[in-house]
């Protein structure tokens, strides 16, 4: 009688197995967490090894102060300036676009539309996120260049000018999509303040929203910015593929990324000094997108309301 | 009198600064929804532009032709045969470590330095400009490894690329399960697994459908990583079929087989300067984009049903 008043539901045996069993998938698990750890350490790992063959060839002084970039001609020069001025220069095109229509969309969605324009509008604006790159490509060239050239004929048919607007127009649900965000998490109270003190609805939201929401702003435009950094298929497609030291946009000129697609667009050999240049070329890119995201980080913290 | 006079003059004046700071505001509605409308707009014209450049290359033999160095007898029948292949490459790794990656970091991961690390590093990867996931796919991939510049090479890479986004929406759709439904299976004696096995999983499955359709959505449009890799943009012939007629009928060779795949060859035949190619990009343009489009909207949906069917 006691025995079987004693005797486990489960016996011990199957307790063990369950105990172990989830031991097992808890490693197979955390594995799984470990290739995000990984995959950043390759990419650090692999761009630092490909550069270093690439820097036994080429000065840092060369690579940093030189002004002119054709690693494939005969005559080769490797100063990386005229990509970063390529690539600074479409960034800052798409960012005059992007940061003032996505605000202005963020501060209506938030604080003026109905709530189901909201809801409805958002997602279909995301839309204009997804769009492949390739494909604005082709907008900004067969689009765009033709409209500009029409308001200014002299543009040529490869320009920054129209793939930075086009960046612009592809970022800005994101600076949207993020501010709004962080403009609906600004306590309802404070607006309620501002209104009992005679404030509209555009006071309340330059003055008291968006200073509110600062920090969630300045995260989204840096988010916008890195997009647009490491945007390639659009200026390799309309901004011409001739690295060009310029700051006008009206000008052809390569970017990084556009420089690294036309290298890889050729058949260059494997563990030369072409091949090498792209990562030399991918490492700038990290460290652009890198340094904007640090600044990012530091504005987040240093303007963080806390409610 | 004139004290009455200055409180009415200063009354006026406030009158006239509130109707004025009110035509403000609603000059802002007005413009916001001009600029909302022209962001939506284009969109439209977008895709309109597309077809209509493209309409001349619309047809059956569109998508049964190799590409070929006459226009009009060029087709995508490589390149929408090689992105599938690259998408169930894709789909198959990215989808499997995503999910658990997600569960491990929501469900087990300890509160400490090395979770955080896991997380900050899932933060980052989704900034990295995805042209860097193609520098470390030609070194990685196709050298190191050895898998050349194959379909399973483009597979790994776009995987990559996607995982950040897998795992983020995996993790907000595991954190939305209210945490009473966990503690009820504990108190019967479940482990840490069976929980999320059999209620957590089930509960967020809308959350991860979702996830993973905009992850291979985001991957279907990427072109920049696989001309990194080196994809060929002139393909005049299929993968080995994955069917075959004799034992064992499934065959893996496919893997390593050359492609291209649909951006590519868009961007392929935007380049060239015969503007009769350009019908062709448009054509293809207007086939990837209403793929893009239509598995965000299934996205979209999905994420909606699940939204409405489950209620806490």
């Amino acid at each position: 009688m006691s025995e079987a008043i004693y005797k486990p539901v489960i016996s011990r045996s199957a307790l063990r197995y369950r105990k172990l069993r989830d031991r097992a998938i808890e490693t197979l698990l955390l594995a799984a967490g470990l290739v995000a750890v990984f995959t950043t350490l390759a990419i650090v790992a692999i761009l630092l090894i490909e550069s270093s063959a690439f820097f036994e060839h080429v000065s840092l002084k060369e690579f940093f102060t030189g002004t002119m970039w054709t690693p494939l001609f005969a005559d080769a020069r490797y100063g990386i300036a005229p990509l970063v001025a390529g690539t600074l220069t479409t960034t800052i095109v798409a960012l005059l676009v992007a940061v003032p229509l996505g605000t202005t969309i963020a501060i209506y969605l938030s604080e003026f539309a109905p709530h189901k324009v909201r809801e409805t509008v958002k997602p279909i604006l995301e839309l204009l996120g997804a769009v492949p790159t390739v494909v604005y490509g082709y907008f900004a060239l067969t689009m765009v260049t033709p409209a500009l050239q029409w308001l200014m004929p002299e543009l040529p048919g490869f320009n920054m000018l129209s793939a930075g607007l086009v960046i612009g127009l592809m970022i800005v649900p994101y600076v949207s999509s993020l501010s709004e965000d962080a403009m609906r998490a600004v306590p309802r109270y404070m607006r309620e303040g501002s209104y009992a003190m005679g404030a509209t609805r555009l006071q309340t939201a330059l003055r008291v929203v968006v200073p509110g929401a600062f920090s969630g702003l300045a995260a989204a435009f840096i988010l916008g910015i890195s997009r647009a950094v490491g945007e390639t298929m659009v200026v390799a497609i309309a901004a011409g593929m001739q690295p060009n030291l310029t700051f006008d946009p009206r000008e052809p000129a390569a970017t990084i990324t556009a420089y690294i697609v036309q290298v890889s667009l050729g058949d260059l050999p494997h563990g030369s000094i072409g091949y090498q240049s792209i990562f030399a070329a991918g490492l700038v890119l990290l460290m652009i997108t890198l340094v904007f995201n640090v600044i990012g980080f530091w504005l987040t913290r240093r303007f963080r309301e806390a409610y | 009198m004139s004290a009455n006079a200055a409180a009415h003059r200063s009354i006026e004046a406030l009158r006239q600064d509130l109707s004025r700071r009110k035509i403000l505001d609603r000059l802002f509605v007005i413009v916001g929804l001009i600029v909302m409308l022209a962001c939506l707009m284009v969109l439209a014209v977008l895709f309109i532009d597309l077809v209509r450049d493209g309409a001349p290359r619309f047809g059956w033999d569109f998508f049964t032709n190799f590409a070929s160095r006459r226009a009009e007898r060029a087709g995508i029948l490589a390149a929408w045969v090689g992105t599938s292949l690259i998408m169930i490459v894709t789909a198959v790794c990215a989808v499997p470590v995503g999910v658990a990656a997600a569960i491990y970091l929501e469900e087990y991961a300890p509160k400490n330095w090395f979770t955080a690390i896991i997380e900050i590093n899932v933060t980052n990867l989704a900034g990295v400009p995805s042209i860097v996931y193609g520098l470390l796919a030609l070194s990685l991939f196709v050298y190191q490894f050895d898998l050349g510049q194959s379909i399973a090479a483009a597979g790994l890479t776009l995987a990559l690329l996607i995982l950040p986004i897998v795992i983020v929406a995996t993790r907000e759709s595991i954190r939305s399960v209210p945490k009473a439904i966990r503690e009820a299976a504990y108190g019967l004696g479940a482990t840490r697994w069976e929980v999320t096995k059999d209620h957590v999983l089930p509960y967020s499955t809308g959350g991860i459908l979702t996830g993973m359709i905009l992850g291979l959505s985001r991957a279907i449009g990427e072109t920049a990583p696989i001309i990194t890799i080196g994809a060929l943009s002139f393909i005049a012939f299929l993968p080995q079929s994955p069917i075959q007629s004799e034992f064992p009928f499934i065959s893996f060779k496919w893997l390593g087989d050359p492609f291209t795949a649909m951006p590519i060859q868009m961007f392929n035949w935007v380049s060239r300067p015969d503007p009769e190619f350009q019908a062709n990009a448009a054509a293809a343009g207007a086939i990837l984009l209403g793929m893009t489009l239509l598995m965000n909207g299934v996205a979209i949906w999905i994420r909606y049903r699940f939204r409405k069917k489950i209620n806490w």
